[in-house]
């Protein structure tokens, strides 16, 4: 162990802006990017679903069918 | 009869996974294994990073950014090059799953080619004196960040699919020829930033425990890409090939859950 | 010829003549894609006369001077081989010490003094502990001593 206490630790030699702040926007990035992985995968299976169920309805099917598409 | 003929060969090649059907469970199954293994690389790089690699003599405890910086920035050269290959393998071979993969990871790229560039702005700083340089090599990366953009700008702005993966391939391609620009600038021009410290050509400047805390990282961002192309890909998969049978069946399967 | 290899051939024969048309403009640019000159290219006048660049070295070993007024620093940079006097006003980065590399940007005047108007460190590839630095400097010294 290289620190003499944790608040030596948060302080890192004076560079805790930089260094926190590194990681702490690599962390929001990454905490970002798999919130969007998540969403993108819902809506696309929303969507799928919702054109599915457009196509099986028939009739009046067709023109859901391109709005949707639209 | 046929089909009878075709099912044991096609189960002993690996390339039956470039069948989107094959490949989409396969992503599924596989994507967990690698976010665990991801989760699990970065708490040990983390604490090789901060508790076992030492203070460096030039710099101090600021150095410690390299931990993220390194990795990242090489990830976001390689992830083109895959990026680039799978683009290459999708024009040659007309495959529909070689330009599916490089749409899936492009957006990952971007994002390491971000953190590769505020990171070291963040460590520019309190070092050289500046966040930024028009160096050779910043300049460079920064162009790398703007490929991204342009590829994923491009093959989500066209409609059709298959013109838009042709599109986004060129650029793949075209902007490949920037990361070997990248990685060599240090050695090509006078720069601001420094030489690579780790290469295949010669022995890594730097301490073991340093060393050892950056390699874990960079494996910890290469589960983690995979992991988050393999999520991207899948629902990918699904709208392409919306219009097949299996696609049908596992939509059923959804339905109700979602 | 089989699509696929023709398909092959011609995404392959972009990709060269891609490569080639970039490495022919990067080798007509290379004046502009460098950062800094070396104080020997500046000697030999090869650095650009009437506007601001850049001049890369080592800050010379005893060479610091800080004037009275507290702002203005007196230090020479050089590549080992040719010496250049620079005087800036302001604050210097914190790597910015006596034997370590720095980047100065400002105009050269006739007197062969360069005015700076930015100051950056320059640092270099390795990293290790203070004792492992230590231990570098110890056989740097030794080595010199027997050299003399």
């Amino acid at each position: 162990m290289q620190w003499e206490s944790w608040s030596a630790f948060w302080q890192m030699g004076g560079a805790a802006p930089f260094v926190w702040g590194s990681y702490g926007i690599t962390a929001l990035l990454v905490a970002g990017e798999l919130i969007m992985v998540m969403h993108r995968r819902k809506d696309a299976l929303r969507r799928l679903l919702r054109l599915r169920r457009a196509r099986a309805g028939g009739g009046s099917g067709r023109r859901a069918f391109e709005e949707i598409v639209e | 009869m046929m089909k009878e003929m075709k099912r044991p060969e096609r189960g002993k090649s690996l390339f039956r996974f470039a069948a989107p059907q094959l490949f989409y469970p396969l992503a599924g199954a596989l994507a967990p294994w690698f976010a665990g293994a991801a989760a699990v690389l970065t708490i040990i790089g983390l604490w090789l990073a901060f508790f076992v690699a030492p203070t460096d003599a030039q710099q101090g405890e600021v150095y410690r950014v390299i931990f993220i910086h390194v990795p990242a920035a090489w990830m976001s050269m390689f992830v083109y090059l895959i990026m680039a290959f799978w683009s290459a393998v999708g024009l040659v071979m007309n495959t529909r799953l070689s330009f599916m993969m490089a749409r899936a990871l492009a957006p990952t790229g971007a994002m390491f080619c971000v953190v590769a560039l505020v990171t070291g702005a963040l460590w520019g700083k309190p070092t050289w004196g500046a966040y930024w340089v028009w160096d050779a090599r910043l300049t460079s990366q920064l162009l790398l960040l703007f490929l991204y953009f342009g590829f994923m700008a491009l093959t989500e702005a066209i409609e059709d699919p298959r013109r838009a993966d042709k599109a986004g391939a060129i650029i793949a391609l075209v902007g490949a020829v920037n990361v070997p620009i990248i990685y060599f600038s240090v050695k090509w021009w006078n720069t601001l930033h420094q030489g690579a410290s780790v290469s295949l050509t010669k022995a890594p400047s730097m301490a073991a425990t340093m060393l050892a805390g950056m390699l874990v990282m960079a494996l910890a961002s290469w589960a983690y890409t995979i992991a988050v192309t393999l999520w991207r890909v899948r629902p990918l998969i699904l709208e392409r090939e919306r219009h097949a049978e299996w696609v049908a069946a596992e939509l059923d399967a959804l339905e109700g859950r979602i | 010829m089989k699509p696929r290899s023709k398909r092959l051939l011609l995404v392959a024969g972009a990709v060269a003549l891609l490569v080639g048309a970039v490495a022919l403009v990067l080798n007509a640019f290379q004046q502009n894609l460098v950062f800094f000159h070396t104080p020997t290219e500046v000697a030999e006048g090869k650095a650009p006369v009437g506007r601001a660049f850049r001049i890369g070295g080592m800050v010379e070993t005893g060479s610091i001077r800080r004037a009275a007024d507290g702002v203005t620093v007196q230090f020479a940079i050089t590549d080992t081989a040719k010496v250049i006097p620079v005087s800036y006003k302001g604050s210097l980065p914190d790597l910015f010490s006596e034997g370590k590399g720095a980047v100065v940007q400002g105009t050269l005047g006739p007197d062969g003094q360069f005015q700076a108007s930015e100051v950056l460190a320059k640092h270099d590839e390795n990293y290790m502990p203070p004792e492992a630095q230590h231990a570098v400097d110890q056989a740097k010294k030794a080595a010199q001593t027997v050299a003399q």
